[in-house]
């Protein structure tokens, strides 16, 4: 066991737990904690993967954008208005047997994937390879995604105005 | 590379590492932190024709040590009706990622926490974890003040994230780029070849590019400013509205963190600026270690120019501080999203049509 399985288990296990956490704990703004160090633990995983530039837009674009945003709305609503959210579980039966098929589904596709498990050089740098696939190959899906999220930002522009 | 010394000194990877990863910790955030607060009320004293702390040693250079001797002493108070866990968190999360945008700053050509590729991103993404600590900090405080500072300065920090992170691209277009270590290897010979003067291009290009380069010097300076919380830009911590913002109910050793990740945070901001635009580590008129033929000297020399233009932006943090009022929320929000930004788009086409062609 080298250093690198060490941290590959260090970070699993923050990914797990606070992942765990996050949906079992009732308080909403520690969900929302918990989900930093979820997506903490995630990138750690694309790090060690040697995928550093999802690593990195990974941080941004869900501790930087979206969970700021959830902080942001939770904390308006929870402390500022004397409402209490918190979280809680209804249905269960339902809920179970959904996640068991879908725990099922997920384990089936892993065990019957054959990994590639090929030992490799130091991992090098990715942010050049993806950008010219972005901007060559996948040049079309790339500027469709760019007007989607341009129509999403328009949208949610009006709809805050009315 | 210092790495390599260390290899060799401790013979293990991990002991390297973790020496690695202490060094600008102790050898530079500590101490800059004692000389940058003395140095702020030394500045502020001046300026307002006073003479600042004198009692502590000569001058007061001990100010400092006696305010962290008191910090230590005090009691550590948690108000009741505070959320106790993030309350305790929220400082070491704040520090942490402060941090964390000190493992990509190049300090010389033999210094740099980890030489990742994407170097000047990962900045910018660490800033996510400030803002997170801040607004947990705001939060579990349980205190209208502290929250309302959190709401203010999380707003203000993604906000002035937008014309930073633009001015950024545009200096990225031009090198190529995202590695701070290369990006300085490539401003290097003299000060003309830094970014700020349209960096190591030759031709008509690098006339065209000069007085972009620095309008865009001015934005991102002033984004930072705003995102460090600065005075034109402190809001946030407004002391005659919100008592001191999010660490309002802050005290001791807890206040100190935050005291300490908004001093290193100010040298991160500064040192980027330097790194993108002036030369990073490069000195502006050559290496007495090339005179000399002395060339271990080289990289001392170098991080004693990137400590000094960091710690000269620095310093015109400290004096606009002392200089400019504080802008209300609307004119923060508009100098952002009316001047800055359609101005940093601009300038990115244009330098985006210029390496083009």
């Amino acid at each position: 066991m080298n250093i690198y399985d060490i941290i590959f288990y260090l970070f699993a296990a923050i990914t797990i737990l606070s992942a765990f956490f996050v949906v079992t704990t009732r308080n909403i703004v520690y969900s929302a904690y918990y989900l930093l160090f979820t997506f903490f633990g995630v990138a750690g995983i694309y790090v060690l993967l040697g995928a550093d530039f999802i690593a990195i837009v990974q941080l941004i674009v869900y501790v930087g954008g979206i969970l700021i945003l959830l902080l942001f709305g939770v904390m308006l609503t929870n402390k500022i208005t004397n409402v209490e959210i918190r979280s809680g579980s209804i249905q269960i039966v339902p809920a179970a047997v959904g996640v068991a098929l879908f725990a099922g589904i997920v384990m089936a596709s892993m065990l019957n994937t054959k990994w590639k498990n090929i030992e490799t050089a130091m991992p090098s740098a990715t942010t050049q390879g993806i950008g010219l696939l972005l901007i060559q190959q996948y040049a079309v899906v790339f500027e469709l995604l760019g007007i989607l999220l341009l129509v999403a930002l328009i949208g949610a522009a009006s709809m805050a105005r009315k | 590379m210092i790495y390599d010394f260390f290899f060799k000194l401790t013979n293990s990877n991990f002991l390297a590492d973790l020496i690695q990863s202490l060094l600008p910790l102790f050898i530079f955030i500590l101490p800059f932190a004692l000389f940058a607060v003395l140095f702020e009320r030394k500045v502020s004293a001046h300026m307002q024709d006073r003479l600042g702390p004198m009692r502590v040693g000569y001058h007061g250079i001990l100010q400092t040590v006696a305010d962290i001797l008191k910090l230590v002493q005090k009691e550590d108070i948690i108000p009741t009706l505070a959320d106790k866990p993030l309350f305790n968190i929220a400082p070491v999360l704040v520090f942490a990622g402060s941090y964390l945008a000190f493992a990509a700053i190049p300090f010389s050509s033999a210094f740099i926490g980890s030489n990742i590729d994407l170097g000047i991103i990962f900045i910018i993404a660490a800033s996510g974890f400030v803002v997170a600590g801040i607004l947990m900090a705001g939060w579990s405080s349980n205190n209208k003040y502290s929250l309302l500072g959190a709401m203010r300065s999380a707003a203000q920090i993604i906000s002035y994230e937008i014309p930073t992170v633009l001015v950024v691209l545009s200096v990225i277009m031009i090198t190529g780029t995202t590695n701070l270590l290369t990006l300085s290897e490539m401003q290097t010979g003299h000060f003309w070849n830094w970014m700020i003067f349209g960096g190591p291009v030759m031709g008509i290009a690098k006339f065209i590019f000069i007085p972009i380069m620095i309008i865009n010097f001015v934005i991102i300076y002033i984004s930072t400013l705003a995102e460090v919380n600065r005075t034109p830009f402190d809001i946030p911590e407004a002391e005659s509205e919100l008592v001191s913002g999010y660490h309002t109910e802050y005290s001791g050793m807890k206040f100190a963190m935050f005291f300490l990740s908004e001093y290193a945070n100010m040298f991160a901001v500064s040192a980027i600026v330097a790194a993108l635009f002036l030369g990073g580590y490069q000195s502006p008129i050559g290496y007495l270690g090339n005179l000399f033929g002395v060339h271990w000297l080289i990289p001392i020399e170098q991080f004693f120019w990137f400590t000094a233009k960091g710690i000269f932006f620095v310093f015109v943090q400290m004096w606009l501080r002392w200089t400019l009022p504080r802008l209300r929320v609307d004119q923060l929000m508009a100098l952002c999203w009316k001047y800055l930004i359609p101005i940093a788009f601009v300038n990115l086409l244009i330098i985006g049509l210029i390496t083009v062609l």
